[in-house]
């Protein structure tokens, strides 16, 4: 059976590649979330207290937008509410471990730690006796990803103290949202959720505590729904949109 | 005040989605219709935030060639389709954005 430490630094190895890609978001989170107006001590613990990539990108554009903190928390409820499928694939692996470690590794639970460490888990051959440890290569995957995005964001931040307001920095904040949303419409129930979100946002901007956001948003998860049902054929395996730390 | 209250209560919000599925340790069943939904929310809530920041920059509708916002997120949107590269994304549409500032000023 794999030592304690060997299955951390295989966590920590697994993790190695997928942090090319969360470096630059990183950075660029902290430059938008100054350039969206938060201090940047706010800024910094957003990083530690929320630790979701997308749901810090959302929070940082409402709250720039001046929308009510219960409006920005009901999103965050929405835009995470994956997690919780995560949660709910891992539990039956943690089922063994003290508290403290369950509650320690649902912090750590970001999609790039649940995608290594399910596969870790599944592995063909594993036994309930083989995966006695695993939970120390979650932990692995886990804090790795956990220091380079704050490292990252923390540097980014930095970088954001350095910029002039006049570079209108915070549309970098909408560019990134294109090009997250643009290359994931491939199929008609994802384009046409996208779009009647949108012009619904568009018609309803003027609702009072920028509920036309939630209005718009189940607009659109009702129409991509819809057309699912009534497409014919197999449902599309679904792809979730990660851009979590 | 408000802002750290704000962010606290998101992450309360998160950590209990991660948390919950874990503790609760009886199977926690998702309804199949959530799950379905789950896809759409990205798509739906960032085009939600992304389209009124194009079509009313200021506060109010404005559909022309004066609006640099609305054309420089065209543009961006064509490279994203095209390379589905974040960070060319972003540059070009910063990029024209600028050069659009200038030139309609």
């Amino acid at each position: 059976m794999p030592s304690p430490r060997s299955e951390f630094l295989s966590g920590v190895k697994a993790l190695l590649p997928i942090l090319l890609g969360v470096i630059p978001f990183g950075m660029i989170y902290g430059v938008l979330a100054l350039g969206a107006g938060l201090p940047a001590g706010v800024a910094l613990a957003m990083s530690s207290i929320v630790f979701a990539g997308s749901a810090q990108f959302v929070g940082a554009q409402l709250i720039a937008t001046g929308t009510p903190g219960v409006v920005i928390v009901l999103t965050t409820f929405i835009v995470n509410l994956r997690h919780m499928l995560y949660g709910a694939s891992v539990a039956p692996h943690l089922k063994h471990l003290h508290p403290l470690w369950r509650w320690l590794l649902a912090y750590l639970l970001t999609d790039e730690a649940y995608a290594v460490t399910i596969t870790h888990y599944n592995q063909p051959g594993a036994s309930p006796s083989s995966s006695a440890s695993k939970h120390w290569y979650f932990l692995g995957a886990g804090l790795a990803l956990w220091s380079t995005w704050q490292a990252s964001t923390a540097v980014g931040i930095f970088l954001g103290t350095q910029v002039p307001a006049s570079w209108a920095l915070d549309f970098t904040l909408t560019l990134t949202f294109i090009a997250l949303v643009v290359p994931a419409l491939n199929d008609r129930p994802s384009a046409a959720a996208a779009i009647s979100a949108g012009v619904v946002a568009v018609l309803v901007a003027d609702l009072p505590l920028k509920l036309g956001l939630m209005v718009a948003a189940l607009t659109g998860i009702l129409v991509g729904l819809w057309l699912e049902r009534n497409a014919s054929g197999a449902l599309r395996p679904s792809r979730p949109l990660s851009l979590d730390p | 005040m408000t802002l750290w209250l704000i962010i606290i209560g998101m992450g309360v919000v998160t950590y209990a989605i991660r948390l919950s599925p874990i503790v609760l340790l009886e199977r926690v069943d998702i309804p199949p219709v959530v799950r379905r939904a789950l896809r759409f929310v990205p798509p739906a809530v960032l085009s939600a935030i992304i389209l009124p920041g194009l079509l009313r920059p200021g506060g109010t509708l404005d559909i022309s060639l004066g609006n640099a916002r609305l054309l420089a997120g065209a543009l961006a949107a064509f490279v994203a389709w095209r390379t589905k590269n974040v960070l060319l994304t972003i540059g070009a549409g910063m990029a024209a954005l600028w050069i659009l500032q200038i030139l309609i000023r």
